[in-house]
């Protein structure tokens, strides 16, 4: 039996590869206060 | 190293530096947390004994899952090494461009709520509004140091922004007007208070604004309670229709409710379902920044509250989504897939190197938190950033900088937290604001616990 299931997520190793900077700046978005949730546009194609 | 935890019925092991997340039974759970100091025949005797009355677990299957252990390490998934310490100490060297500007186009406000940070919106110095010719120049220098990069933001702040309307306004057209001729794309935001919002305002923001945010604490005792106007009246009926018919009209273009829970709300589940209720489905509420002895300042006794707070959001969201009524809420919008790469991981929020604010006399600060402290001046929109010693200390502001970061399991996911919250709690923008922290770290636990439950399909 399996006891692990892994999720997917996208491979921070691999995400080093190509940093592009177009992502949004973190405290502009919502809070102003208090940067995981930010998104990627590039995450397939930066590392393929 | 890993982050193991048990939250809603899951099992969770989070593998910090892949970003790996597996969700595991107990026996597994357990095996894990032997694996990297234990040898494979004293991990088997000891789950042999812990669950002995269980049949499924044998000798055999124990052997199994301890290969499944060893093959997720092997493929860089679990106990994977930290390789990206020479990365942030790299940072120093790389040329900096400016992307993100926050403009303070009032320093003035119509509102008088007791907690706010900039001291009624006039940050501790004069009234006063930032002319066209300021912005202008806030735009073109921000054009000028930005390199390469395309995606530009401009935040229109206050105080409150609206006493400024028209100059916003011929700032988003200016700004509109570089975009071609310099390959650039603005993406403008507003931040307000919405006394002043109108079919206009709504109009004009639904057009221009990529974002839209709006200050609101949640139920009408608590928004009132604090965020009061100069007669002394709370201004909940005041903005809240506003707001409605603002958020309705902006159709699928980003906006969020943004509250401050204090002392006096610890129980702000209640605020951010409120606000849910109210028909809004994208919501942020954040810890009050204030000083310790202040009335509504939170508390060491208020701690554990929240962080209990924050886990029964989370399962409610989960409930309310199954339900077909779900909402956003900031800090658990994780995306494993697509979010931020190592880079972004490790610079942090980019305050006083990528990302700036500007006063209405055009100086610049390292961000919103820092303008008004003279010690943080960095130049001007004129003469670009003269003090660079201090960039250059913004540009190691990060995860790796900070000593009470090593062995924290979040440190991907905060680079290190705010500046100026570490500013303000300890006088160093490489210290840590301990309290932040733990809310962080639980709001962590609870996004990756959503992002699980979605994944396996598996609500509580």
């Amino acid at each position: 039996m399996t006891r692990i299931q892994t999720i997917e997520t996208r491979d921070l190793a691999q995400s080093a590869v190509n940093g592009c900077g177009e992502c949004q700046t973190s405290c502009q978005s919502a809070c102003k206060t208090s940067v995981a949730n930010q998104l990627c546009e590039n995450s397939d194609e930066k590392d393929a | 190293m890993l982050h193991q935890y048990q939250l809603n019925g899951y099992n969770i092991v989070l593998d910090v530096f892949s970003g790996s997340v597996h969700v595991v039974d107990e026996v597994a759970y357990d095996m894990i947390a032997l694996y990297e100091n234990h040898t494979a025949e004293e991990i088997i005797e000891a789950m042999l004994k812990k669950y002995a009355d269980r049949e499924d677990v044998t000798r055999e299957d124990l052997t199994q899952c301890l290969e499944d252990i060893a093959a997720l390490e092997k493929a860089g998934k679990l106990f994977t090494k930290d390789t990206y310490a020479h990365m942030a100490f790299d940072f120093k060297k790389r040329v900096t461009e400016v992307k993100a500007l926050c403009l303070h186009v009032a320093h003035t406000c119509n509102l008088n709520c007791s907690y706010c940070f900039a001291a009624q919106g006039n940050y501790h110095g004069e009234r006063a509004l930032m002319s066209f010719e300021v912005g202008k120049q806030a735009l073109d220098f921000l054009v000028k140091n930005s390199g390469k990069r395309k995606n530009l933001e401009v935040d229109f702040f206050g105080g409150e922004p609206l006493m400024n309307w028209d100059v916003v306004k011929q700032l988003v057209a200016y700004g509109r007007s570089l975009e071609e001729p310099h390959n650039k794309k603005f993406r403008f935001t507003l931040t307000t208070n919405g006394v002043l919002v109108d079919d206009e305002v709504i109009e004009f923001a639904n057009r221009e604004m990529n974002n839209v945010v709006m200050s609101l604490d949640g139920r009408k005792e608590v928004h009132d309670h604090l965020r009061k106007n100069y007669a002394g009246q709370g201004s909940y009926d005041v903005v809240v229709p506003k707001f409605q018919k603002f958020a309705k009209l902006r159709g699928d273009k980003e906006y969020y409710i943004r509250g401050t829970y204090t002392h006096h709300n610890t129980d702000f589940t209640n605020d951010v379902l409120h606000m849910a209720d109210l028909g809004f489905d994208r919501l942020s509420i954040e810890p009050v920044v204030c000083a310790e002895n202040d009335p509504y300042a939170l508390t060491k006794e208020d701690l554990p509250v929240l962080l209990e707070q924050y886990e029964i959001l989370a399962k409610e969201m989960l409930k309310r989504e199954k339900e077909g009524k779900g909402f956003i809420f900031y800090h658990y919008m994780i995306d494993l897939n697509h979010g931020p790469c190592i880079y972004k991981r490790i610079s942090g929020c980019g305050s006083g190197t990528e990302y700036l604010a500007v006063t209405p006399w055009g100086e610049l600060f390292p961000c919103h938190q820092f303008v008004g402290d003279e010690k943080y001046t960095m130049g001007n929109v004129w003469d670009g950033v003269t003090n660079t010693a201090l960039r250059d200390e913004f540009k190691l502001c990060n995860a790796y900088a900070r000593k009470d970061c090593e062995t924290c399991w979040a440190k991907l996911y905060c680079s290190g937290g705010c500046a100026a919250n570490a500013y303000h709690a300890t006088g160093s923008i490489t210290g840590t604001h301990a309290y932040g922290c733990e809310l962080f770290r639980k709001r962590m636990e609870c996004a990756i616990m959503m992002q699980v439950a979605k994944q396996t399909e598996k609500v509580e």
